[in-house]
């Protein structure tokens, strides 16, 4: 029953691993671009959520109606002022910038809040769970996984019924012909920004309820969400999510084994599908 | 009609250059005679990270593989030091290319797993890797598990009988490194190995079609650079005398640090990481006392270069005054024009 048990904490633990892999997906989708500072991006929520929970006493997943607007609003200007101006064929100024970012983030993170752990408090929601025979699910984390669900559910809507979705594929097919057909590719990177950064708001707003939190842990939840992206087959949102339930299914049964193990277990999950099946389990697109 | 125009590999002033390159290394190489303690043990320093930059920048500038995670094989390199002369006995000098050896066995497999990655992926696939060597790394109690160990005494003391002596050897160990690595790198781009690295970096296309093995080429080049890698991260830990999984592979001081130096100094060029360096070096005395602030500086000017001037600082240079002490351009020279 503990293994029953692990594999199910796993896979609940996998939806905040797609969700941090959501964003991340989204935009290479579109644009090609890989968010090095996307893990400090998280962090950083966590950490507006922390300040607006403090100064207004809301419970955090209240305090979501403004954070995801704001990182949404973060994530438009940060496209538009900076990251625009580094998309071409060449793939280092978008990483080396991004890298640099991450690093500012990080700093300017542990300058205001300092090194201290936080920990974004939900009240009963962190300790309620509900009997499913003899094991007992949280309902954080069951939480987590329906909000993943849901997140990836109205991106996949969003993308292929929507005229917003329509112009994000036309832009990801093909930037020129987008704009001779009237889209504004400066404008629509910036939504497709805007929206992976509010999916990072409501992943980073889970992370910190579910743990603590402190301006280092960015580059780890980047590495999570990029691992469930690969495992899952890139371009394909639901493998994503099949990604992270891997993932999390992975280090759990690798921290059943020995807890040093946990992180371990999923990096080595990684590099297998990588030996076996360099495009992911469910690819719709070649790496 | 006559052909005034001749290819040649050198600059016009090439004789000035060569002149001021022998001096600058006659006077590095005699640093110990002439430097206080400090200064030494900071010279040693900037050597060790103009040699990670001066790979890093073969990779990133001229191989195309921006590597996020590099400080796997200074860490493995560091670990191989202290497994090899404390566990074997092996002198801590032998130990150094031993170090590089292993780095590049260990590159040859992560190298068949990383390639299946392109581009920015291939950048947080060597993060990755990094990390599994940090976490199996921190699980051998050998080694101190987590928390790490330190060279006993008699190790060090075997080196050379008095501190002044150990810490010139220390000096000269990493200058030579450094000016082996730069000579290394230099000759390896003038080699028809280097041209057709740099042509897969402008049009992989276009360098496949004219016969060249693409693959083999980049990962010749990572394995390379990976065990050399190795023997600096070996330096740097015998310099350290102490090491432990999160100090060994850290991002930040492995690959975080040498990205900044490369940007700033100018990526895709030799001059670049050794200028970037000492730039590096002079912020870091001037403005340490910021704290995290001095990061948050270094971020942003890093990314106004990248921005602004792509080539960095010794791009700016090279473009003012023509000058060029590491020539791997050719270049056309217009007889009539010129004498």
């Amino acid at each position: 029953m503990d293994w029953v048990n692990a594999i199910i904490q796993g896979t609940l633990l996998g939806g905040l691993y797609a969700l941090f892999a959501a964003g991340l997906s989204l935009i290479f989708g579109v644009m090609r671009l890989v968010n090095i500072a996307h893990g400090d991006l998280i962090v950083f929520s966590a950490y507006v959520c922390l300040t607006i929970t403090t100064s207004l006493g809301i419970h955090p997943l209240v305090a979501l109606v403004l954070v995801v607007p704001i990182m949404a609003a973060i994530g438009y200007g940060l496209q538009r002022g900076l990251l625009n101006k580094t998309l071409g064929t060449d793939i280092l100024p978008p990483l080396l910038i991004t890298f640099g970012l991450s690093v500012i983030i990080q700093n300017t993170l542990l300058q205001v809040y300092t090194a201290d752990p936080q920990k974004l408090s939900a009240g009963d929601l962190e300790i309620a769970s509900i009997k499913v025979g003899s094991l007992a699910v949280g309902m954080l984390p069951l939480l987590t996984f329906a909000i993943a669900v849901a997140v990836i559910a109205s991106l996949q809507y969003m993308f292929y019924k929507t005229a917003l979705g329509r112009a994000l594929r036309a832009v990801s097919d093909n930037q020129e012909i987008a704009q001779l057909m009237g889209l504004d590719k400066r404008h629509i990177f910036g939504i497709a920004m805007a929206l992976a950064l509010a999916v990072t708001a409501v992943a980073g707003v889970l992370l910190g309820i579910r743990t603590s939190f402190d301006p280092s842990v960015g580059g780890g939840r980047l590495i999570f969400g990029f691992e469930a992206v690969i495992i899952g087959g890139l371009g394909n949102i639901w493998g994503t999510l099949a990604g992270g339930v891997i993932l999390g299914v992975a280090q759990t049964i690798g921290a059943k084994i020995d807890p040093g193990w946990q992180i371990l277990a999923g990096h080595i999950a990684f590099l297998v599908v990588l030996a076996v099946r360099p495009n992911g389990l469910f690819p719709r697109m070649s790496a | 009609m006559k052909n005034d125009n001749t290819v040649r590999f050198t600059p016009k002033n090439y004789v000035v250059t060569a002149v001021l390159l022998a001096i600058v290394t006659a006077a590095l190489a005699a640093a110990p005679y002439w430097l206080g303690r400090a200064d030494l043990r900071l010279a040693g320093e900037i050597m060790l990270y103009i040699s990670l930059a001066t790979l890093w920048n073969l990779l990133a500038g001229y191989a195309g593989l921006v590597s996020v995670g590099q400080q796997a094989y200074v860490g493995l390199g560091g670990y191989m030091l202290f497994a090899f002369t404390i566990f074997i006995g092996v002198p801590p000098i032998l130990a150094i290319p031993i170090a590089g050896v292993i780095g590049a066995l260990l590159a040859i497999p992560v190298a068949f797993l990383v390639f299946r990655l392109r581009g920015a992926y291939f950048a947080i696939g060597t993060w990755v890797i990094a990390e599994v060597f940090r976490l199996s790394f921190a699980q051998i109690s050998a080694l101190g598990g987590g928390s790490g160990t330190s060279i006993p005494a008699s190790i060090v003391k075997s080196m050379a009988e008095t501190r002044a002596a150990r810490e010139s050897l220390s000096y000269w160990l990493a200058f030579g490194l450094a000016a082996f690595i730069i000579l290394f790198v230099y000759l390896y781009l003038r080699s028809s190995k280097g041209l057709a690295l740099t042509a897969i970096r402008d049009n992989e296309l276009a360098a496949s079609s004219l016969g060249i093995d693409i693959w083999k080429t980049k990962f010749f080049t990572y394995v390379v650079s990976a065990a050399l890698t190795s023997m600096v991260g070996a330096l740097i830990f015998l310099q350290k005398l102490r090491i432990s999984p999160d100090a060994a592979f850290s991002v930040n001081d492995w690959t975080a640090f040498v990205i900044f130096i490369v940007v700033i100094g100018g990526i895709g060029t030799i001059e670049g990481p050794i200028i970037g360096a000492i730039i590096f070096f002079a912020l870091r005395e001037t403005l340490a006392d910021l704290g995290t602030g001095y990061l948050i500086t270094l971020g942003v000017v890093a990314i106004i270069i990248m921005l602004k001037a792509p080539n960095g600082i010794w791009g700016i240079l090279r473009d003012r005054f023509d000058i060029s002490f590491f020539p791997l351009l050719y270049r056309v020279e217009n007889q009539k024009q010129d004498r």
